[in-house]
């Protein structure tokens, strides 16, 4: 771990601007610092500027930058209105590191390749233009959706796949005041800026999450790994499908472990809306999601075990009853 | 740079050169409260668990300096050799442990893990997201952030699951 | 206080025990499940480890790791490296040493870091004022290379490999079994690279005072690695104290002195302060042991009734060059199973890995999960229950040698292990039952693991007060050392356990083996009894009776119908009494080995690939069992040790160099909390091996895991209709043969 500055801000607008790192949580921060992936020269603690609620917004959800994902998946209303979400954060990590991160810092949780982490190895993420460890290197963790040349990390995080496919949008401010990103588009695809994980600007910070009204329906979150808990998902699939009449009337999915963000296909969401269930369809959409896909050797796997987990997770979400 | 710590109700007030000192290693080092255990510093592996404010967490990956002013409980505060506390003696009893190492952090964490089963807090293998049960499989999920390369888990599930049927 | 009354006994195990004293005293305490006397600290967290209750004024070290593969380290930033804050010294020193010492070795192993054999090797050591700056100044370390990494050797395809001459083996015709049989299987199995991955991560806390070192360290094996450090520093292993208490687990990785140890001291020594090294948990996996990897073929074959005709077991592991340490992988193969053809052919390459050393039960922790599941391939093959397979091929005598077994309790622990977890009900089909996406099956593995033993001596004081004091330098790294010895002291003794204090880990007190092989019990808990045994000697002698007419109790000496408190009879004198055990012919004319059957059930998800292990019991007889509970406890162990071994753990090495790529906890996963349902475990509490020792009991602590990975990747094959052979059986491989 570099040397550093640290203060701590007492208002978001102690941080907003400031030429310095931003630490919450410090759990994936403070890891990375440890190996020096990271190197900050200025570290501006946010735990203390409030932004700790969840609020009614409507019909819907605000939840404050620095609500804990403890918090936030025990939370009353988000287990009765967005039951993913809960899931989908309970999946992951451990009851230690959820007490402590943040609902912003899991949105900007770095990824997991084992290049990234290794500042003796290449990689143009950690440090641009040194190339790719993981291509042709041991990529069993690694993107099938969305990668590039100079990069196939894939976002290691569960809630940002829950809150992709609850439409969700994240308020952040800035030097040039506030704004709004929708979860689905704040993680970026690597291209040749595989640096930038997301769509986060220099001196943005995160403030909040909207989520919009409840949706209902069957919501599952269902995350594939190597061990039972406290793993980083192979595949996870993020799914609420809401049936009327025997049809789907509303089909939301988002994947995890996939590709450098939440990976959404609205193709796929509209194949099955308004649709009977059946295995046919399920397969579709999966040939919808999975549309490019491409291994990179030890994940090959991922392609098929995407597809079968996406065809149970819709099979369990359209069942009459239970 | 001054840090006050309240570990274990009494007031520390500690005063830092050094920004980078890990709240883990501001207990061992600074404190001399070799209790909490480092075993990857990373927060992989459970044994440096400590409870901030109510809350367990890894100490390891939290700066000393983040925790001006809060209130941390370490194994040496759940219970002293002669005066052990009931999870103390339920993880004796039944084994709990074999080398030790992952023991303090193990103990802390299911101290804190009852609380938060009590207040109903959900884990992933509620399906319901409602009034989570004291199952064995619930213990086994919420201890998950518990290593134990000894592998006691299951005689550390059997001290926990009599511990809290104990304290009911 | 005047000069203790000093007493001795040794002992060669040359013949069976006839004595079997153990089971003639009547305090009651050994065996029974006894809490560790050493809990109360453990749970408080006031034991203490090896980085810990750091002497006034200690500086912190971290090593620097080689970013090459192989090559020459010729020069290194260190006058920049001096230059930042708090750094006190940056050590290139030809005494630093490779790769850790093997189990025993009582001699440096090879030194000096200017040549690089393997990525992640030490090359330097940073020392700072604190931790903090000498992690940050030691990861600011750049080497120059001459780099010749081009020309390591990564992949086991790639290796050249030694067939050493002693370690083949061969009777009969095995080509000729295969061919005539009526079943056969013929299957190549690989095991992966493992890691010990212990909680405690090897630190070590070294000080100079007088001229004579104390290292306070995690290690298991201290009489040798106090030699070991001696002479990889150069100096008179009497100069060497080695102080480890409380050893954080082990699984072997700490069986012998590894870097921390020699660049704690060597830095101490340069500056004059206590220096403290504690390996990050990356440098753990990277610089001390892994398992090798394995390559095993093996033959089997059977006759129409199944009865078996040909065992072969063919093995290619690696190490690195000039390491003497092969994983003994086919340890128990020439006595397991009956059959007249035999072959075992072993083959070592050399590798630019991490060196390869012992791991919880080198050698049976891989080689019988693999001949494990290449019977059940047989018995299925031969259409026969793998249960009832097995019981047809328990060999009378060790079918290698001839030599009788001292016993063999294997039998029983199948037919008891069948019973209790309800073998009957296995599917007989496999793939055919099925509970939702889940594929259901079971399966079994026979245990075996080698009993052995090493020269341990004891000392057991006995106070005018009535307590006694058990003193020898074993450790106890969680196998409940502290507990059986305490036991055996106060069965010995009659005294009640809290009336015995133990004092382990610290070389200057008798040296044991220590903790490795499971020879320790066995080993050092004779050498305390003998040393118990002299005691009763002059007991008797007081008592005016015969030693084998004294009995003892409660703290009562009793003979015919008079007794006496032990405290009246010291009348204020203390009694010193030395045991020493050393191995002797016993094991050379009777075949010595702990026996068990463990059984499995498992569920596989038909659409991830997923598998998660819902029962796991075994039944085990190593001899007289010493603590219910911590023999219970090490069984646990072992079998979840398993579960890492036939589903998760893995090194993930870079084919292109090297790089072990997973070497964290987040990446290598060893088994978590909910990986792990209830296990059921028996003993076989009446099991004696007079052979053994004259405590009649033998090793537990790795039996355990020796065939848990066959059971269920059996179970598995039970469960989908495939067969696995290559470990671990992660979803990935699951899934391609699901369809």
């Amino acid at each position: 771990m570099r040397p550093f500055d640290y203060t701590r801000a007492h208002a978001p607008a102690d941080a907003v601007g400031a030429e310095a790192r931003i630490i919450a949580g410090g759990t994936n921060l403070l890891d990375l610092m440890k190996l020096q992936v990271e190197t900050p020269d200025r570290l501006i603690d946010i735990n203390h500027v409030g932004l700790d609620r969840v609020e009614r917004d409507g019909d819907g959800l605000r939840i404050g930058a620095l609500v804990r994902n403890s918090d936030l998946a025990a939370d009353p209303a988000v287990r009765e209105g967005w039951p993913l979400l809960s899931k989908a954060i309970l999946a992951g990590a451990s009851a230690q590191i959820r007490n402590r991160a943040t609902t912003g810092g899991n949105l900007m949780q770095r990824t997991r390749c084992y290049y990234f982490y290794d500042i003796d190895a290449p990689c143009n993420k950690r440090e641009p233009g040194s190339g790719c460890g993981a291509i042709g290197g041991n990529n069993r963790q690694h993107a099938i959706l969305g990668a590039s040349d100079h990069c196939i990390a894939t976002y290691p995080g569960d809630m940002a796949v829950a809150m992709s496919a609850l439409d969700a949008v994240i308020e952040v401010e800035g030097p040039a005041g506030k704004r709004e990103i929708r979860a689905a588009d704040f993680h970026r695809l690597p291209g040749d800026t595989p640096q930038r994980d997301n769509e986060l600007q220099s001196g943005e910070m995160i403030l909040s999450v909207r989520l919009p009204a409840p949706l209902g329906g069957r919501q599952i979150y269902r995350k594939v790994r190597d061990r039972r808990s406290y793993a980083f998902a192979l595949v996870s699939v993020a799914a609420v499908v809401v049936m009327e009449a025997g049809r789907m009337a509303t089909a939301r999915l988002a994947f995890g472990g996939v590709a450098h963000k939440p990976w959404r296909v609205p193709a796929a969401e509209s194949l099955l809306t308004g649709q009977p269930p059946s295995p046919e369809l399920f397969d579709r959409a999966a040939d919808a999601v999975l549309a490019g896909a491409r291994g990179q050797g030890h994940n090959d796997f991922k392609i098929p075990l995407l597809r079968r987990t996406l065809g149970a997770v819709l099979a369990e979400a359209t069942q009459e009853s239970k | 740079m001054d840090v006050t710590l309240t570990v274990n109700g009494a007031q520390h007030d500690l005063r830092l050169d050094d920004p980078r000192v890990s709240l883990l290693d501001a207990l061992r080092q600074h404190l001399d409260l070799n209790g909490t255990k480092k075993g990857c510093d990373h927060g992989q592996c459970g044994a440096c668990t400590v409870i901030v404010n109510g809350r367990r967490i890894n100490s390891c990956l939290s700066l000393a300096v983040m925790h001006d002013g809060d209130e941390i409980t370490t194994i040496e505060g759940i219970g002293t050799p002669d005066d052990l506390a009931p999870m103390q003696r339920a993880f004796i009893r039944h084994d709990g442990f074999q080398c030790g190492y992952c023991t303090p952090g193990q103990i802390v964490s299911a101290t804190a893990m009852l609380e938060e089963l009590r207040q109903g807090w959900p884990s992933q293998l509620s399906d319901d997201l409602k009034n989570p049960e004291l199952t064995d499989e619930e213990i086994r999920e919420r201890m998950s952030g518990n290593i134990c390369r000894c592998s006691c888990y299951p005689n550390i599930v059997d001290a926990i699951r009599e511990t809290a049927e104990g304290a009911a | 206080m005047s000069d203790p009354i000093t007493v001795s006994l040794f002992h060669r195990m040359n013949f069976r025990d006839e004595e079997n004293l153990l089971d003639r005293t009547v305090q009651g305490v050994i065996s029974t499940p006894m809490d560790r006397p050493e809990g109360p600290l453990k749970v408080s967290g006031t034991a203490t480890y090896a980085d810990e209750d750091h002497p006034p004024g200690t500086v912190y070290g971290w090593l620097v790791r080689a970013t090459i593969t192989k090559g020459w380290v010729v020069g290194l930033n260190s006058r920049a490296l001096r230059r930042m804050p708090g750094v006190l010294a940056v050590i290139r020193d030809e005494r630093m040493i490779r790769n850790p010492a093997q189990g025993g070795d009582a001699k440096s192993p090879y030194q000096g870091p200017a040549e690089v054999f393997y990525k992640g090797q030490p090359i330097a050591l940073v020392v700072a004022e604190t931790f903090e700056q000498a992690r940050d100044a030691a990861t600011a370390a750049q080497a120059e290379y001459l780099d010749r990494s081009h020309k390591a050797v990564i992949v086991p395809a790639e290796a050249e490999y030694e067939t050493p001459r002693g370690e083949q083996s061969s009777q009969g015709d095995l080509d000729r079994a295969m061919q005539e049989a009526a079943f056969s299987v013929d299957v190549e199995y690989t095991t992966p690279s493992m890691s010990h991955a212990s909680m405690e991560p090897h630190a070590a806390v070294a000080w100079w005072q007088d001229g004579r070192l104390t290292v306070r360290g995690s290690y298991q094996m201290l009489n040798t690695n106090a030699q070991e450090l001696a002479d990889a520093l150069g100096v008179s292993p009497k100069k060497v104290r080695i102080l480890s208490q409380y050893v954080g687990g082990g699984f072997g990785s700490k069986l012998g002195i590894s870097h921390e140890a020699v660049g704690a001291a060597i830095a101490a020594q340069k500056l004059g302060r206590p220096v403290a090294v504690a390996l990050h948990r990356r440098q753990v996996f990277e610089t001390t042991h892994r398992r090798s990897e394995s390559r095993q073929r093996v033959r089997l074959a059977c006759d129409a009734e199944g009865r078996m005709t040909a065992v072969g077991h063919e093995v290619w592991v690696s190490n690195l060059p000039g390491e003497s340490f092969s994983e003994p992988v086919t340890q128990s193969t020439p006595f397991t199973w009956a059959g007249e053809n035999r072959l075992i052919g072993h083959h070592i390459g050399r590798l630019n890995l991490n060196g390869a050393g012992s791991m919880r039960a080198p050698g049976e922790a891989i080689g019988v999960p693999v001949t494990e599941a290449a019977m059940d391939e047989l018995a299925e093959a031969a259409g026969i229950d793998p249960v009832e397979f097995r019981l047809r091929n328990i060999p009378e005598v060790d079918p290698s040698s001839g030599k009788p077994f001292s016993n063999n309790r294997l039998a029983e622990c199948i037919r008891r292990g069948a019973e209790k977890f309800g073998w009957a009900d296995r599917p007989k089909q496999p793939g055919s039952r099925r509970e939702g996406e889940w594929l259901i099956g079971m399966g079994m593995s026979a245990i075996i693991r080698v009993n052995m033993m090493g020269p341990s001596t004891a000392r057991v004081t006995l106070n005018p007060d009535g307590t006694a004091l058990v003193e020898t330098d074993m450790t106890d790294i969680g196998t409940g050392s502290y507990s059986i010895l305490t036991q055996i002291a106060a069965e010995m003794l009659g005294l009640p356990p809290e009336k015995v204090t133990t004092m382990l880990g610290d070389s200057d007190l008798p040296p044991s083996i220590g903790s490795g092989g499971s020879r320790g019990a066995a080993s050092s808990g004779t050498s305390v009894m003998l040393a118990a045994k002299a005691l009763r000697k002059k007991i008797a002698e007081r008592m005016d009776c015969d030693p084998d007419d004294l009995t003892l109790k409660d703290g009562t000496a009793i003979a015919g119908n008079r007794q006496r408190s032990l405290s009246d009879l010291l009348a204020g004198d203390t009694l010193e009494g030395t045991g020493t055990i050393k191995p002797g012919l016993a094991e050379m004319h009777h075949r010595q080995a702990s026996w068990g059957a463990e059984f499995c059930e498992v569920a596989v998800s038909s659409v991830t690939g997923e598998v998660h292990v819902r029962r796991l019991s075994g039944v085990f007889a190593a001899g007289r069992i010493l603590n219910a509970k911590t023999a219970r406890s090490q069984c646990l162990g072992g079998m979840i040790f398993g579960i890492g071994q036939a589903l998760h753990e893995k090194v993930e090495t870079d084919a292109r160099d090297g790089n072990f790529v997973n070497r964290d906890l987040a990446e290598y996963h060893v088994p978590a909390n909910l990986d792990v349902p209830h296990i059921d475990i028996e003993l076989l509490m009446d099991d004696r091996d007079a052979y053994a020792n004259p405590m009649r009991a033998k090793g537990i602590g790795e039996l355990a895991t020796c065939g848990t990975a066959a059971a269920i990747v059996s179970a598995i094959a039970n469960a989908t209709g495939h067969r696995f052979r290559h470990f671990p059986v992660t979803l990935d491989k699951v899934l391609e043969k699901l369809g």
